[in-house]
């Protein structure tokens, strides 16, 4: 099997500070450094894991136990304080659709320029425009500014041009706790698809039934620290329990 | 199942300014959303872009030109011909390094939203915002040639190379300061006051409104020297050399060695501010996602 996603002991804390101002920094400074400007919380305690090509994991656990930021030390948006992460091939967060979108934009050229954020090229993007339009059911829509769109019009755009940019590893947070009901079915179905095809994905998500069908292996996250990582069946009662 | 022959690689350690030039297509992306968001499409927000450096320009012209009198005319014969192009090819020089620097500050906690969720080279962003304010210095330079050529201009070869040198310069240092700041300003949001501050500085700090003899003369040899070593002191030049002074008989002197030396010195310095500003971003921004 060959490793997709290889995370090798990594730490990281979170410097929670009190002050953004230079004033108040050198306020501070001036007073003989009276009290604390940050404070430090411990988000992944020495987390270590290997993901093979073609499997699908869902990472469980509670609000604040850090699935998120490990999701983000997998897609590269934060880096660890020591420890390692490496990935092979290309690696599309569907962290949070739309985050590239822009209000005032056409449906066009938001499909454009996520696709371009989402690491798409030009060509790429003009190859699978007319699919990402059919798969998101926009319709004559497309050229109308994203700001007139319904919010469920506006998420299938979203999450449509993100399942176009056919990475090798998919990292799926939360996402399916917005937009409607068919919305979601139809989210669902492509996940499994790309499961199905043998794509690598990271599911977190508190459907635990969900993950069940949608994955073969559960890791569990406890405050940081992974306290379980086996088949789903077993993460999932241990949550459970 | 789609076996990748990829290496494994760890993400989100970026390559740089040199990343930015490989993903050209998603900065000309966003230097069009800025532009569109601005004008939406309308005339009106076009024509902004040539009214408002217009005033300013008035405004200074007859204020310094008229009331303090540096414009040249029979009744003060000392002063510059033509003081009206004199200060507007300063100032559109200026007005691009203020918007340049001053948008690149603000471009990486303004995208603080893309930021943190995927990434992406985050250069990108204050290379954008100097793009775009090259494009807004655009019609600035369109106002500027039309004045010119209506005082008679006939620029050589040389001083328009002369022009597009000091562009560089400048746009060099606004990228590299604006580098700079823009990390910082993730940290510490109040480094925009320093900008500012900054900013005001360059204006004065530079031959725009006034004469660079009178800068020689008060200031002596040695602090001219220093003077000089500013790049906005160079590019403003190289700018009075290009449009200003082919509409007058040519006698005002240069600096002494502006091509041959002031040029090249202030195309390192705005190199190595550049490197500086590079260096100083890589460094800070493994937690911008975090601090945003
Ligand atoms: N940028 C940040 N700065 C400080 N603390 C953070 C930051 N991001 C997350 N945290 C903290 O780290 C912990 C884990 O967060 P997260 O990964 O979002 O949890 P989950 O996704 O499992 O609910 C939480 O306690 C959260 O408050
Ligand atoms: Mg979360």
């Amino acid at each position: 099997m060959t490793t997709a996603i290889e995370v090798k002991n990594i730490n990281k804390q979170f410097v929670l500070r009190h002050t953004r101002s230079i004033k108040e920094a050198i306020v501070w400074l001036a007073k003989g450094r009276k009290g604390d400007l940050s404070e430090k919380f411990h988000a992944l305690h020495d987390v270590s894991l290997e993901i093979d090509q073609g499997e699908a994991v869902a990472l469980l656990g509670f609000n604040g136990s850090g699935k998120s930021t490990l999701l983000k030390h997998i897609s590269g948006v934060m880096v660890p304080d020591n420890g390692t992460v490496r990935t092979r091939g290309r690696v599309a967060g569907l962290i949070e659709v739309g985050a590239g979108f822009h209000h005032d934009l056409s449906g066009r050229d938001n499909v454009y320029l996520n696709g371009a954020i989402l690491g798409m090229t030009e060509e790429q993007i003009k190859e699978r425009f007319d699919s990402i339009v059919e798969f998101a059911e926009i319709g004559k829509f497309i050229d109308t500014e994203v700001k007139f769109y319904s919010s469920g019009m506006y998420l299938r755009l979203a999450f449509s041009v993100a399942v176009h940019t056919d990475p090798e590893v998919f990292l799926v947070d939360e996402i399916l706790a917005v937009g409607d009901e068919p919305f979601q079915r139809k989210c669902i179905a492509k996940i499994q698809e790309l499961a199905a095809e043998g794509k690598t994905l990271v599911v977190v998500s508190h459907d635990l039934d969900l993950v069940s069908r949608i994955c073969d292996r559960g890791i569990l996250l406890d405050r940081g620290n992974v306290t379980f990582d086996g088949p789903i069946e077993q993460a999932v009662a241990t949550l459970r329990a | 199942m789609s076996v990748s022959t990829e290496e494994l690689a760890r993400p989100g350690v970026g390559g740089g300014l040199a990343e930015v030039f490989r993903t050209r297509f998603l900065l000309k992306l966003l230097v069009r959303k800025e532009l569109k968001v601005r004008y939406r499409g309308s005339v009106l927000g076009l024509l902004w872009s040539y009214v408002k450096p217009g005033v300013q320009f008035i405004v200074f012209y007859i204020a310094l030109g008229v009331f303090l009198g540096l414009e040249n005319s029979p009744r003060n014969p000392g002063g510059l011909p033509n003081y009206a192009i004199y200060l507007f090819s300063g100032i559109v020089l200026i007005n691009f390094f203020n918007e340049a620097l001053g948008n690149a500050s603000r471009s990486i906690v303004n995208n603080g939203g893309l930021i943190k969720k995927i990434y992406l080279p985050r250069e990108l962003f204050p290379v954008a915002s100097v793009w775009v304010s090259a494009v807004h210095f655009f019609p600035q330079l369109v106002i500027l040639v039309g004045a010119c050529l209506y005082a008679g201009w006939h620029p050589s070869f040389l001083q328009l190379a002369a022009a597009l040198g000091g562009f560089a310069i400048v746009g060099l240092l606004a990228t590299g300061l604006g580098l700079l700041f823009g990390a910082v300003n993730v940290y510490f949001r109040d480094s925009e006051n320093f900008v500012d501050m900054l900013l005001m500085v360059a204006t004065w700090a530079s031959p725009v409104m006034y004469a660079w003899t009178m800068v020689a003369d008060k200031l002596g040899e040695f602090w001219f020297t220093v003077y000089q070593f500013n790049p906005i002191t160079v590019g403003v030049e190289s700018f009075h050399y290009a449009f200003w002074l082919p509409t007058t008989d040519g006698s005002a002197p240069l600096p002494p060695n502006l091509l041959s030396v002031w040029m090249p010195v202030a195309l390192l310095v705005s190199a190595g501010i550049l490197l500086i500003g590079q260096l100083t971003f890589r460094r800070l921004e493994g937690r911008f996602a975090q601090e945003l």
